[in-house]
């Protein structure tokens, strides 16, 4: 048997959530991916977000294309229902499940191959539809699972495990994302559980397109010496610009902020993100502004991280498109067939 | 003269065709149109078909409306009056006219070497002097001189003028300064040909009662009400001709008719997609979430979509594909009718994959198609491709009322709400619990326990992923069980033995019109045949039975290399040696006298003359 269900055994005294469940009940299978792999870590910050926003776990749908990164689906919620697609379609059927149904969570795992190389003109057109998904992508700038070619997120001059050297410019999926329009962009680091967890609270809160590009080291195929995708050169590297707190609508803003520092979004829903600025002159909520300090710091060689731009967009998809509250997949035929009546009227024009 | 014509002189009253050779982006489509119309709502059957190019304007268009009493609703292979507008084919269409036939042009400029053909009478109206002389603008002008022609022909085939002057009303009823100038410059052909014609021609038209309780419709509309009836509520596609105006008719009938009208909101997501690829994704992921999704295409778009129609074969996803075929390979005469995607189809993606495919004949079973194909979908967990083509999708054809049975509700298949779930010990995605191939499935939302990863990957029957062999077979296996119990789902075949001969015509789709035509003109060479039109893959138990009572048996299809022929040879046990293809593959739609000739040719080669200008259409 290749799949491994992970063991059911809760302790009676592990702290339950608003709707009485256990962390254990937001996991899924047992991970196969390499012992230390950074997505791992991602997994675990998806499930403890999940859980801590009382999600009802039939209502979270787990979207994945083809990649190590594509098969973490499986490994949390095991309570919602899942599917992993083929390379670099994701959003695509991501698509097509919230037009059937707006009312649910819709949670998208990619990776850097299947979200820059393959999968890019879906990932584009998703952000141009602010399709309502949190979509993260587990970055670690090389192929994993057919052993350590280049991907698209791959820097200049890193070198590859067997040492050859990339000399192509990396697509950045935050600065593409932000010219493209997306209205919820982030940047963080699977090491750093205490910026992902929050972020990808706010992101699954967000109405519209919400983007983490999530730094994930693979630890077999980049995290070598000459890496720029390594543990070691991120933690280095990486650079928390804007720490973001999410505060649900039920719970009281008890941190202390100081006046100025503090910036506090509004989410659709009433719930609340408490933008800390931890750098001079950023501004999160100016897109113009952001990308240009991003781009700057990219260029001194690092990444900035959190949530970098954030807009409460008032149109995602079913907007535009003018859908009923009601999910389509819950219309009643009565509602959709005009019946032999109406059927007698359109012929009348073609007689 | 073609051997289906066999005795012309009978054939002068509501028996002819008309061919006219313009100039597309001038406004002739409307003029065509009408002159169809008025002949319909005389009473008369009529067909028409429009060859168009791939192109905006400037490029020659053909449209040919056939007068035909009996209700063939194939072409010929004939033409009796060119109307020749485009200088540019002049050649070509003189040539095109039938002994004793008529040409038609604008004699505003003298064309002497038209006159060359002594078999056929010129007509000469000066169309853009009658109209540079009524009308101002170069672009009126232009859009009038077309009109005029319709006028000139309504004089001359005994067209009814109250008739036209009531279509026009219609058309412009929120224009109605144009009703008029129109109707001046249909009175200019009119009274121009009067005047200097015997009117009417031996070729005329004369009221019938022949079309009441039926319809002009093409394929694409008939589709999309289909969709619309059928409960269709999310539509994503990428345009491509010719399917693009199936969408484009149901976004026209969805908006009218599936808006809520106390709160302006819509129960349809209409997703023009960014290319092939994504608009089957999310036809899939829709499906996957319990909505009747359904995209069209034609096959540079099928194409696109194999990978994806594989992971909905084998993750068990219910879809509807509409593929209205279009010249091949590759970029191919976009704008020419073809029947060639039937293999790539049918074995769509890599690896073992069987997919469900209906063939619809005419507008009337696209629309009864489209219906059985989301029933057909749903109950199999599986997509289902509807394979029409240009010729039906684009053309209007007469065809009988549609109708709509008010009792009708939409078969779901298997799928467990909540309280099922909640009564099962545990769920299993892909258990064959009925023993008829179709598992039972879940969607997202319902409930923890109900809820299963979808994946293209290495699966067991519980759902879960494996590199085992054993499990991987057992689904595999499975899958061939659902797909005999498809068989038994899919509509049957269309036989007519009714000749009770060794011969039979075997075909799909459009080839139906011109069959029926073929066979009655068989018939009167006393040569009986029987028909069967196989309506579905995987072929219904009615298919083996007719292939092995026949002898001989014409395959009748639209592509160069026999492919459904070579899809009966590999899905049944028909002996090949059997077989004789008659393949019709130049873009244009199949003419009767194209079947006529090769049934003739292979079964008595030296008992017919031939003579060598025989149009094999």
């Amino acid at each position: 048997m290749t799949f491994i269900a992970k063991p059911k055994i809760a302790h009676p005294s592990l702290p339950k959530n608003a709707l009485g469940l256990t962390r254990r009940e937001y996991e899924g299978a047992l991970s196969t991916l390499c012992a230390g792999c950074g997505h791992d870590s991602i997994t675990a910050a998806i499930t403890e977000a999940c859980w801590e926003l009382s999600l009802e776990p039939q209502n979270v749908v787990k979207l994945s294309g083809i990649g190590c990164s594509s098969k973490t689906t499986a490994y949390f919620v095991s309570g919602g229902h899942g599917f992993n697609s083929v390379h670099g379609r994701m959003p695509s059927i991501a698509m097509g499940a919230n037009a059937a149904n707006r009312n649910l969570h819709y949670i998208g795992v990619s990776g850097d191959g299947d979200t820059l190389s393959i999968g890019l003109g879906q990932f584009c057109h998703a952000i141009r539809r602010n399709l309502n998904m949190l979509y993260i992508i587990e970055n670690n700038g090389v192929y994993g699972l057919t052993k350590g070619q280049f991907s698209a997120s791959a820097d200049i001059g890193t070198k590859a495990k067997k040492g050859e050297t990339n000399f192509q410019p990396p697509i950045d999926p935050v600065l593409l994302a932000m010219t493209l329009g997306a209205t919820f962009v982030a940047r963080s680091f699977s090491g750093d559980k205490r910026q992902l967890v929050p972020l990808i609270q706010a992101g699954l809160r967000h109405k519209g397109f919400a983007l983490i590009d999530v730094l994930s080291p693979c630890v077999t195929f980049n995290d070598h010496e000459g890496s720029t995708k390594s543990y070691a050169y991120t933690r280095e590297h990486y650079e928390p610009a804007v720490h973001a707190d999410f505060v649900p609508l039920e719970r009281e803003i008890v941190a202390d902020y100081q006046e100025g520092e503090t910036l506090p979004v509004v989410m659709h829903d009433g719930s609340r993100i408490v933008l800390r600025k931890l750098e001079a002159g950023y501004d999160p909520t100016n897109r113009v502004v952001a990308a240009t300090h991003i781009q700057e710091r990219m260029k001194a060689g690092e990444y900035l991280t959190g949530l970098l731009y954030v807009e409460e967009s008032e149109t995602e998809f079913h907007d535009i498109n003018a859908t009923p509250d009601a999910p389509l997949n819950s219309l009643p035929f009565e509602a959709l067939t005009p019946g032999s009546k109406g059927l007698e009227k359109v012929l009348a024009r073609y007689r | 003269m073609s051997t289906s014509t066999l005795n012309p002189a009978a054939r002068r009253v509501n028996d002819f065709a008309i061919k006219i050779a313009t100039v597309n982006g001038t406004g002739s489509a409307s003029a065509n149109t009408l002159l169809m119309k008025s002949i319909f709502r005389s009473g008369i059957p009529v067909m028409g078909k429009n060859y168009f190019p791939s192109n905006i304007q400037g490029l020659p268009t053909w449209y040919e409306i056939r007068v035909t009493k009996d209700g063939y609703v194939a072409r010929s292979g004939r033409v009796d009056i060119m109307v020749a507008m485009n200088a540019e084919t002049y050649a070509r269409d003189v040539k095109e006219v039938a002994p004793g036939g008529y040409l038609v042009y604008d004699s505003t400029w003298p064309r002497p070497a038209l006159l060359k053909r002594e078999d056929i009478t010129v007509i000469g109206v000066p169309l853009a002097r009658l109209c540079n002389e009524s009308f101002n603008g170069v672009r009126t002008r232009i859009l009038m001189k077309n009109i005029c022609y319709a006028g000139v022909l309504a004089a001359l085939l005994d067209l009814d003028l109250d008739l036209i002057r009531k279509l026009l009303a219609e058309t412009y009823a929120k224009k109605p300064q144009l009703v008029d100038s129109n109707m001046k410059a249909i009175q200019l052909g009119y009274d121009y040909a009067k005047a200097n014609f015997t009117c009417p021609l031996p070729l005329r038209v004369e009221k019938l009662d022949k079309t009441a309780n039926h319809i002009l419709i093409d394929g694409n509309t008939a589709a999309a009400l289909g969709c619309v009836f059928a409960g269709a509520t999310v539509a994503a596609w990428y345009p491509i001709t010719p399917s693009t105006s199936l969408m484009d008719a149901y976004k026209s009938f969805a908006d009218r008719m599936r808006v809520d009208p106390a709160t302006g909101r819509k129960n349809f997501a209409f997703i023009q997609a960014e290319d092939e690829l994504a608009a089957i994704g999310m036809v899939i992921g829709a499906n996957w979430n319990g909505a009747r999704a359904f995209t069209a295409t034609s096959g540079p778009g099928i194409s696109l979509m194999n990978e994806f129609l594989g992971l909905a074969y084998y993750a068990e996803v219910p879809a509807v594909i509409f593929d209205i075929q279009r010249v091949g390979p590759s970029t191919g005469m976009p704008t020419r009718t073809q029947q060639c995607d039937v293999m790539a189809c049918a074995y769509a993606s890599h690896g073992d994959t069987r997919h469900v495919c209906l063939y619809p004949a005419n507008p009337e079973e696209c629309f009864y198609m489209a219906v059985q194909a989301f029933d057909l979908a749903e109950r199999l967990q599986t997509p289902v491709l509807v394979l029409s083509d240009l010729d039906i999708g684009m053309n209007d054809w007469m065809c009988r009322d549609l109708k709509w049975d008010d009792s009708y509700r939409p078969d779901r298949g298997k799928v467990l709400d909540k309280e099922a779930v909640m009564k099962l010990e545990k769920f299993h995605r892909f258990i064959d619990k009925d023993g008829d191939g179709i598992p039972y499935r879940t969607l997202p939302g319902t409930h923890p326990k109900g809820a299963y990863f979808a994946r293209g990957s290495g699966h067991s029957q519980y759902g879960t992923y494996t590199e085992d062999s054993t499990e991987y077979q057992i689904v595999l296996d499975r899958l061939v069980k659902k797909w005999d119990t498809a068989r038994k789902l899919v509509p049957r075949a269309v036989i007519d033995a009714t000749a009770g001969s060794d011969i039979g015509i075997v075909s799909i789709g459009s080839c139906e019109g011109a069959i029926r035509e073929a066979m009655d003109i068989l018939k009167a060479h006393d040569v009986g045949v029987d028909y069967m039109r196989v309506r579905s893959f995987p072929f219904s138990e009615d298919v083996e039975r007719f292939l092995a009572a026949h002898k001989l048996l014409f395959v009748v299809e639209q592509n160069r290399d026999a492919q459904f022929r070579s899809l009966l040879t590999l899905e049944s046990s028909v002996e090949k040696s059997k077989l004789r293809s008659l393949l019709h593959y130049n873009g244009m739609p199949i003419s009767s006298s194209f079947i006529v000739d090769g049934v003739l040719a292979e079964i008595s080669p030296r008992g017919i003359a031939r003579p060598k200008d025989a149009a094999a259409g």
